[in-house]
């Protein structure tokens, strides 16, 4: 307890160093580097950017479309499911790091790595909002369509999906600004993207390229969680004026 | 016992006073109705008793001492305090949620035990049954027995009573307030109670003040509302159909010994028996009842044509709803509509048959009124 | 009780049993000289012992933060500023960890103080946050009934918002634990040590061995955290 007591202290000095070193880092123009940085290897920025959004992009085309076939498929089987969102839950809870890790000696450094653990790890979001989503509508709707004489197929897709839509959008949305961040851990095991400035800038030193690289992270995520914030707004009035009430 | 003298109430950034120059005062023992449309300063004027508001200008004296000056805490620790959304604990169980008062108050444990106890079986709940359960699993007129056993725990000589049945179905309500009211014979309390039922208001109250915009409109007892309405709001209020609002005035226990109608038959009882008294009776049917005095049901000239055994106890047909003595006229003519009968079987507390009233015998009293 | 034995020791033991048949085997058959160099239970030992203090020190301290801030916010007084957190909030939990990281090293520099720091404020979030929600989310009537039976307003606190809030408080302790376990693994790039050095000594020297060590030790803490929170949470709400 002493240990832990004396490390809480040492951290909170160290705190109050650096908030002088914030001020001593405004004298050097820290900002005013990076600003000059960043206007100097746009072109190097923006291509990380592309190559971080293509990482996400792809990465998420794969992962809803597998993981929104997993959650119907699931809704189908009741037994089956509790296993299947446990094994997500599991994934999603490994350390990036670590998860990166596992990869390396399955698909070597590069691309497909960050891809394939990228994909593992959206998994939970999306299969449970899809789980979810679908088990909660109300049962008379789905009743009412089966009355009406519409075949699974056609409830599913007529049915089920679209006032699901809403719930799985969110479930895309923490996937997606999940990604963002893991990919830019990514970077380390050759996935490319912003995640290379940030490394190589502390292994450099950069100051300056760390702090474009994070900041541009950052915004991307940021973005992200906004526009589907966005969208999923359009989808829930869309949803409830649909629903005529 | 408790006195609001030009009492005022300007919530901030309002211009318009919630509650303006109140002057009411409640009578020990009594059951005071505040009623109103929604936004007349009914709740506002009650949360200032307990000062959960606190006036922007005005008295409040409670037995002659100046609530104001009182401390917030104890003044509340000492009152009793319903509200229509009940608040139930979620995390407490029916015997903590119960015990809540006392536990602030820190009385003794065995103490605390007893009393809940009591007033558990005061509102209905078996203690055995309800004590460990939590309120999720409770249904809601169980809620509401809680949320009045809650209040009563500490034996507060005045309880704040906002729409307390409110939230369940209008059976539930009817049921409860009968019990309420059976209980308030006993203990007296003083009440204020807010509603903006006025049906409710003249079946619960002993006065009645109705509020409109902020003030006090009239404050009479039931029956001096539905005789004099002060003005047009008041007669609004009351409605068009003043005389039937009379049965929620009227307990049933009072007009019983006036009905004079043919006795019940025991169970044991004959075929012939059975022959003669129905076609004495008026209502073509005739009430069975056990040894004890206890309502078994009743047998139509029907049922005896098909009957199947030899005594009245073999064919009876069991009854859909009763009345309980202390109900109003009103709810026996809400069971007759319900059940589909131009009469109900009155029974009392511990369901021994009492008599029965008809749709003809509330049409009397109706008449007699008028 | 058998059932509660084997959920809260049976399982628990053979997840770390698992983990430490991969170290026992792996540092007692390096395939080679490198690995058993730099394998040693010396070496996982201390970087076990950094992850921990990683976690701990920092947890701790975003839990007395989090929960503290989230009731002062919470109240009345100080309710409007605390919507405003709560928006701040939800942006800041968007940005990702390495990012919060990285920048923290360049305004503080290397060290396991800086890591710990950063560690501390990221995890205060999803704690402050829930504290916040979970008290502002209790019912207004409960509230008013505990105000108008006259209990005083630590009482109600105590005795009432917190216990109700308490589950999503939970909650909200549990993905910080997530998040910060996660991050932790981060913590090796601005030199804060813990179970990500393995995983990049290993990967800086190619031996899938190291990696897999780092990686297994990293993930099988994290879900055994996850799980020991996840049954106590199960355990905490009876009453709804």
């Amino acid at each position: 307890m002493d240990q832990l007591l004396g490390m809480a202290f040492d951290v909170f000095r160290a705190a109050g160093n650096g908030i002088e070193s914030i001020a001593q880092a405004g004298d050097r123009g820290i900002i005013a580097h990076t600003i000059d940085y960043i206007s100097r290897r746009s072109d190097l920025i923006l291509e990380l950017m592309l190559e971080h959004l293509w990482l996400v992009v792809l990465t998420l085309i794969i992962a809803v479309t597998i993981s929104v076939t997993v959650g119907i498929i699931i809704s189908y089987y009741e037994s089956f499911a509790q296993t299947v969102l446990g094994i997500c839950q599991v994934l999603m809870v490994i350390p990036s790091m670590a998860m990166l890790a596992f990869m390396v000696p399955l698909f070597g450094i590069g691309f497909t790595t960050g891809v394939v653990a990228l994909v593992l790890y959206s998994l939970l979001p999306v299969v449970r909002n899809t789980y979810t989503g679908i088990r909660e509508l109300d049962p008379a709707i789905v009743e009412a369509a089966k009355g009406m004489g519409m075949t699974e197929r056609r409830i599913l897709f007529k049915i089920k999906i679209p006032l699901a839509r809403p719930v799985i959008m969110a479930g895309v949305r923490t996937a997606a600004v999940m990604m963002i961040g893991i990919a830019a851990i990514a970077a380390y095991v050759g996935a490319g993207g912003l995640g290379e400035l940030i490394f190589s800038g502390i292994s450099r030193g950069h100051q300056p390229m760390i702090i474009a690289g994070a900041i541009g992270v950052s915004i991307i995520a940021i973005a992200f969680d906004y526009l589907f914030y966005y969208g999923e707004k359009r989808f829930s009035v869309e949803g409830s004026t649909r629903e005529g009430n | 016992m408790i006195k609001l003298e030009g009492l005022t109430k300007v919530f901030k950034g309002h211009n318009i006073p919630a509650v303006k120059d109140l002057n009411l005062e409640v009578n020990e023992g009594d059951v005071c109705v505040l009623v109103g449309p929604s936004g007349c300063g009914k709740t506002t004027t009650m949360k200032m008793i307990n000062r959960l508001y606190e006036p922007t200008g005005g008295k409040i004296y409670i037995r002659d001492e100046d609530v104001l000056q009182m401390d917030p805490i104890k003044l509340r620790l000492d009152i009793g305090y319903v509200i229509q959304e009940i608040g139930l604990f979620p995390h407490m169980t029916i015997y903590e949620n119960i015990a809540t008062v006392p536990n602030e108050k820190q009385w003794p444990k065995d103490q605390v035990k007893e009393k809940v106890d009591n007033v558990m079986s005061l509102v209905g709940l078996d203690p055995d049954v309800f004590k460990n359960r939590y309120p999720s699993a409770l249904s809601g007129g169980q809620r509401q027995r809680v949320g009045v056993a809650r209040a009563m725990v500490s034996d507060p000589s005045i309880m704040l009573m906002d729409e307390p049945f409110g939230a369940v179905d209008p059976i539930t309500r009817a049921r409860l307030q009968n019990e309420f009211l059976r209980i308030q014979e006993r203990m007296d309390k003083t009440i204020v109670f807010v509603t903006h039922d006025i049906d409710e208001a003249i079946k619960m109250s002993d006065t009645i003040a109705v509020m409109k915009e902020g003030q006090l409109v009239q404050h009479a007892t039931p029956s001096d509302l539905l005789s004099a309405p002060a003005d047009e709001f008041v007669s609004n209020l009351v409605g068009r159909n003043r005389s039937i609002k009379r049965l929620h005035l009227i307990r049933i226990s009072e007009i019983l010994e006036d009905v004079d109608r043919a006795p019940a038959i025991k169970d044991d009882t004959k075929e012939e028996e059975v022959k003669k008294r129905l076609d004495e009776s008026d209502l073509r049917t005739v009430i069975v009842v056990d040894r004890d005095n206890k309502l078994k049901g009743v047998v139509g000239v029907n049922d005896l044509k098909r009957k199947t055994g030899e005594v009245a106890g073999d064919y009876y047909q069991e009854v859909s709803d009763t009345v309980t003595d202390d109900a109003t006229l009103n709810d026996a003519l809400s069971v007759m509509l319900e059940i589909g009968e131009g009469y109900v079987a009155v029974v009392n507390e511990d369901e021994k048959y009492q008599g029965t009233i008809t749709l003809g015998d509330l049409l009397n009293v109706v008449r007699e009124e008028s | 009780m058998l059932r509660t034995l084997w959920v809260w020791i049976g399982i628990p033991l053979i997840m770390i049993g698992i983990a430490s048949a991969i170290v026992i085997y792996s540092v007692n058959n390096p395939p080679d000289t490198i690995v058993a160099r730099m394998l040693t239970y010396e070496r996982i030992f201390r970087v076990i012992r950094e992850h921990m203090g990683l976690l701990l020190v920092s947890m701790i301290g975003a839990t007395i933060v989090g929960v503290a801030g989230g009731i002062m916010l919470s109240r009345p007084s100080l309710y409007r500023i605390g919507r405003v957190m709560e928006t701040l909030v939800n942006i800041g939990q968007t940005v990702p960890s390495l990012a919060v990281l990285a920048l923290f090293y360049t305004i503080l520099g290397l060290g396991f103080r800086v890591a710990v720091f950063a560690l501390f404020l990221y995890s205060i979030l999803p704690i402050l946050r829930n504290t916040f929600a979970g008290i502002d989310g209790v019912e207004h009537s409960i509230i008013e009934a505990a105000r108008g039976m006259g209990m005083r307003p630590l009482r109600v606190l105590t005795k009432i918002e917190l216990p109700i809030a308490f589950p999503i408080i939970v909650a909200g302790l549990r993905t910080a634990i997530v998040i910060n376990v996660g991050a932790a693994t981060l913590a090796t790039f601005i030199g804060g040590g813990g179970l990500g050095d393995l995983i990049v000594t290993g990967l800086s020297v190619h031996r899938d061995m190291i990696i897999v060590n780092g990686a297994v030790i990293a993930a099988i803490t994290a879900i055994l955290l996850d799980y020991l929170i996840g049954k106590a949470e199960e355990r905490v709400v009876r009453w709804s």
